[in-house]
């Protein structure tokens, strides 16, 4: 079962990376979403995967029972979560406000803060036609 | 249990909260930045005084024994990393009653503040990876909504780099902490620290060093991985440029030396050697940009990644007087930096324009400022007797020490540099005579206008310019302090045995 889910990691991580390589931002932004998960999956994986009971304490116990299974990768997964899904829609609703803005979602565009220098080479095109 | 290092995160989140529930009262709200920061700056008093005459402060948090809770931890360099921020928290919320506008105000620009000092504080004092990862991503939410915080388009395009790039930063940190917590299973840091030395494949304790080295070399903005920083710094009010250029890559510098002193010390003839040769091209790369630009903040952008290189540089020698050097040069840089900035919004709403092009005359009609202006330019070029000196000297006999001499060469050669670029802002922006075909100013008054606005902006700027003269002056004192930072940091039996109890 490891190495599938390595393998799925690995292949989240390459499909993230070449979204993040377009000049679309929204694509930049899904290839982030990609990325996330696969770095969940990565803790996933190396929490160790085994069959294992639940780790709960019996009463008038101080430790769950011989065999149960490691709960705090699941715990580090469930905040890495919820802070990537915070900062996520973060992004999405600043593309968003930038597409507003700039009108533009092409990155190589937004030269706005770092204007061109005199005779520097501009990009010409746009997002869509290099990916039709 | 102790509650001093759980204040500095309190605090902040105290105020912040109280700023949210006061967010018709724009009076209170600034009352309330300037008084937070006063009462963190307390407490990162007490604490620095609890660990020069305790040693290390450790706090369990809700009592659970070390390895199994989440500690939080203060030695030396936290301590000072706290001191710092606070200073500049105060420095910066003086400075925002005349340059922060109602509108950002009304938007909760003051509980945005006071939160990102919380996140940056929880990155200095925690002993947990895991936790260490969650306050990164605190520090990072806020930094952002501040980034964009006003809605103009340069806005938003240096905060569509900076948000991508950070995001990138964080999740290759996550991938590193998952994979260090396979290997040793644990997320202490100082028991990590104990197990990574018992692993018997040093190379994969390397190879995961790796993810830490790109993910906070991204944060601290380091060679090839530096370019949101120029693309961003610039864009949003001189007020959150400086707390930025203040604390956020300093923060990436501090969880560098955390990490690089306690965690991976197995192969430090290659890992410490790609650190000192990237900070030989951060400091030549970032000063090469700085001498090409025009613009006054973005010029003072790129000199936060050449002297960022100086910080490194310390680390990737690993001596005890290189972790002398870059502990004591944080401390100056993040002074003088902000410094600088902060003249940079004064001359900004004398003449109204940061572009080097359209300024002048600063000299003729406000020497002052002028003299403001050169305390912390030199200082940052490294001028005796003021701070940045000192921070070069000790920097250099390191170099030479480790016969390290091409990287010793480059820095004192971008020291020269530095002088250089900080000369043409001086010679353009104070001494020229004002342009006179220059366009209008733009008039975008932010806070307070006029004179009462530029004379509370110099409160802090004239605070800051006596520090940085104090710390050259007194350089003895604070170079025997930071020895006793770099004992520490490179003796890692204290650290790890004041987190896990002695053995």
């Amino acid at each position: 079962m490891e190495p599938l889910l390595a393998i799925m990691a690995g292949f989240l991580f390459a499909s993230g990376l070449y979204l993040m390589l377009r000049r679309n931002y929204v694509r930049v932004v899904i290839g982030l979403i990609l990325i996330s998960n696969a770095a969940n999956l990565v803790i996933f994986t190396m929490g160790r995967l085994a069959r294992g009971n639940p780790p709960l304490v019996a009463t008038g116990e101080t430790m769950p029972a011989e065999g149960f299974a490691n709960p705090l990768p699941q715990a580090l997964i469930l905040t890495a979560i919820v802070i990537g899904f915070g900062l996520l829609a973060f992004a999405l609703v600043l593309a968003y406000r930038a597409y507003r803005e700039l009108g533009t979602v092409d990155v190589d565009a937004m030269r706005v803060a770092e204007p061109p220098y005199p005779g520097e080479k501009t990009v010409s095109g746009t997002p869509d036609q290099e990916e039709a | 249990m102790d509650w001093l290092l759980v204040l500095p995160l309190a605090i902040p989140l105290f105020f912040g909260v109280v700023s949210i529930l006061a967010r018709n009262n724009l009076l209170l709200q600034r009352w309330f930045g300037v008084l937070g920061m006063v009462v963190l700056l307390v407490v990162s008093i007490a604490i620095l005084i609890g660990v020069r005459t305790q040693g290390i402060l450790v706090d369990q948090m809700g009592n659970w024994i070390a390895p199994f809770g989440i500690t939080l931890v203060a030695d030396h360099l936290t301590a000072f990393m706290v001191l710092i921020t606070a200073i500049m928290g105060l420095a910066v919320a003086i400075y925002s009653l005349a340059n922060i506008d109602a509108e950002r105000e009304s938007f909760g620009y003051y509980p945005l503040l006071h939160i990102l000092l919380m996140g940056v504080n929880g990155v200095f004092l925690t002993g947990d990876l895991f936790n260490m990862y969650v306050w990164f991503e605190v520090m990072l939410i806020t930094s952002f909504v501040l980034l964009a915080l006003g809605n103009r388009k340069e806005q938003m395009d240096g905060a569509i780099k900076y948000v991508t790039i950070n995001l990138v930063s964080s999740l290759v940190f996550l991938s590193g902490v998952g994979i260090l917590y396979g290997m040793t299973g644990t997320l202490n840091m100082a028991d990590m620290a104990v197990r990574l030395d018992a692993v018997d494949s040093p190379g994969l304790v390397t190879t995961a060093s790796m993810f830490f080295l790109v993910s906070f070399g991204i944060k601290a903005a380091v060679f090839p991985l530096f370019f949101w920083l120029p693309a961003s710094y610039h864009t949003p009010p001189v007020a959150v440029s400086a707390i930025f250029a203040a604390l956020l890559s300093k923060v990436g510098v501090y969880a560098l030396i955390r990490v690089f002193t306690l965690l991976f010390v197995q192969e430090t003839g290659y890992t410490h050697q790609i650190i000192l040769w990237v900070a030989a091209v951060t400091m030549l790369t970032g000063v090469l940009g700085a001498v090409m630009q025009t613009e006054f903040r973005k010029l003072l952008s790129f000199h936060i990644i050449s002297q960022i290189g100086y910080m490194i540089m310390g680390l990737g020698l690993y001596s005890p007087l290189g972790i002398v050097g870059s502990v004591f040069y944080v401390i100056h840089n993040i002074i003088a930096k902000t410094n600088l900035f902060l003249v940079s919004g004064v001359a900004n709403r004398i003449a109204g324009s940061f572009h080097l092009k359209h300024l002048g005359g600063l000299y003729r009609k406000h020497p002052f400022l002028s003299i403001m202006f050169i305390i912390p330019a030199f200082g940052l070029a490294g001028f005796p007797p003021l701070s940045g000196f000192w921070a070069k000297l000790t920097l250099t006999i390191a170099g030479l020490d480790a016969r390290e001499y091409v990287v010793v060469g480059i820095a004192l050669f971008v020291g020269l540099l530095t002088l250089f670029s900080m000369t043409k802002i001086f010679a353009e922006a104070f001494w020229k005579p004002l342009p006179s075909d220059r366009p209008k100013p733009a008039a975008e008054v932010e806070g307070i206008p006029g004179v009462a606005g530029i004379r509370t902006m110099m409160v802090p700027i004239v605070l800051l310019a006596v520090m940085t003269v104090v710390l050259g002056l007194g350089a003895g004192l604070f170079i025997n302090v930071s020895l006793d930072a770099a004992e520490e940091l490179l003796d890692r039996t204290r650290y790890i045995n004041a987190v896990l109890g002695d053995p």
